[in-house]
């Protein structure tokens, strides 16, 4: 099924797909808002994510704290962003990570009034330059 | 009977109850902001609401993936404070009314908006910081909130259109309650904001700015607006601003916008808010 806005660039729209897709990962870093959850998966994050019914590919975005790659396979940024809470990041500094841009230039970028959507709007516009 | 009286729109960002929590509100960032609810506080002290009528969205705290109600209204005699990973925010626990609540539920399902009934649900920062930036830090809430929480994370959310019914259904609904009640119902979320991947950041003051004209000159206009054009031009997340038809749909045709305020930024997300009145009783 083909939906008009997977046309939005560097954007991943978290509908009934990606849903299925990373159920479980979500239900995991949910888990991670009780304290005794935060310190067992801390204490051994491989084996805290076996309790979980993921990919491979899933549990390797997680180990290797790949925000984009969790929302590629169907996380949602909500959800990480409680894993990114647990390793005490702000949403900021997890923004300034996915960006690519790092916190103090995300942080920067907002203060002059945010990303302009001006070139943002599509991945057809982005294409035709 | 109970008469619907106003409407207020205003964004729900986590940060601005961080900022009040941590006695930041001061700082020269937050300032601006506070400085920009102060006549609302004062309107709203004036107004003195028997009940709000809050419209917000949960992100992932009473809610996860195991139940996503599209709109669940809040029946309880109290709502806990929810736990967002950092311990609840320090305000005070949210007293409901259940009875004006069940009586709006039943109406509603009555005249086919099938609600989810809910009588345990921590509220979090998409209803506390609404009534922070409206009410202050008092020791206890001026007066009992109903919460109607709408699915805004799952895609896809409610149309802006059953929205929009929905806002007209609750008015008939709070108009049909027998007892005298002011009320004062809010739309929250928004407006333009992208917290999510290499987007993140986008702000669209031009975009804003348009649906804030239009809540009063042009409503079918918003009331038409697709889901795609909410994401595309005021970030993913600025698909929350679904919620405030709710609100608009609650108030007459012909309300009057009273006040506006809108900054940039709040953390990741363009700050708006309003004040709509109706016309007084006839």
């Amino acid at each position: 099924m083909t939906n008009d806005y997977n046309d939005i660039p560097g954007t991943i729209v978290f509908d009934a797909e990606r849903s299925r897709e990373g159920y479980h990962l979500n239900m995991f870093c949910m888990s991670l808002m009780k304290p005794e959850n935060r310190a067992a998966f801390k204490a051994d994050e491989a084996a805290y994510l076996q309790q979980f019914p993921m990919t491979e590919a899933q549990r390797q975005s997680i180990l290797t704290r790949d925000w984009n790659g969790m929302l590629g396979l169907g996380g949602n940024i909500y959800f990480t962003s409680k894993l990114g809470a647990a390793d005490g990041l702000s949403f900021q500094q997890l923004a300034g990570i996915m960006t690519g841009m790092g916190q103090p230039a995300y942080a920067e970028m907002m203060l002059k009034g945010g990303r302009s959507v001006e070139g943002n709007r599509s991945k057809k516009e982005q294409e035709r330059g | 009977m109970a008469r619907i009286t106003a409407g207020v729109g205003t964004s729900h960002v986590p940060a601005i109850g961080a900022a009040l929590d941590n006695g930041k509100a001061g700082d020269d960032y937050w300032k601006p902001l506070f400085a920009g609810y102060g006549p609302s506080k004062e309107w709203i002290a004036k107004v003195k609401p028997d009940v709000v009528i809050l419209v917000y969205n949960d992100h992932a705290s009473a809610f996860s993936l195991e139940v996503i109600p599209t709109f669940a209204l809040g029946c309880a005699a109290e709502f806990a404070i929810a736990d967002e990973g950092w311990g609840p925010r320090p305000v005070p626990p949210v007293v409901g009314h259940p009875k004006l609540a069940w009586h709006i539920a039943q109406s509603l399902i009555l005249d086919e908006f099938d609600m989810t009934i809910v009588n345990q649900m921590p509220v979090d920062h998409g209803l506390t910081v609404p009534l922070s930036l409206m009410f202050g830090q008092p020791d206890a809430w001026p007066c009992p909130v109903i919460p109607l929480m709408v699915n805004v994370v799952q895609y896809p959310p409610p149309t802006g259109n059953r929205c929009y019914n929905l806002g007209k259904a609750i008015a008939k609904a709070v108009e049909s309650f027998p007892e005298d009640l002011n009320v004062v119902i809010f739309g929250t979320g928004g407006m333009s904001h992208q917290l999510q991947g290499p987007r993140a950041g986008l702000i669209n003051r031009q975009f804003d700015t348009e649906f804030l004209d239009n809540l009063t000159t042009d409503v079918p206009a918003l009331v038409r607006k697709p889901h795609v054009e909410y994401m595309r031009e005021a970030g993913s997340e600025g698909i929350e601003m679904v919620m405030w038809l709710i609100m608009r749909g609650a108030l007459a045709d012909d309300a009057r916008e009273t006040y506006r305020f809108y900054h940039v930024p709040a953390s990741n997300t363009a700050v708006g808010h309003i004040i709509l009145e109706n016309p007084p009783a006839s």
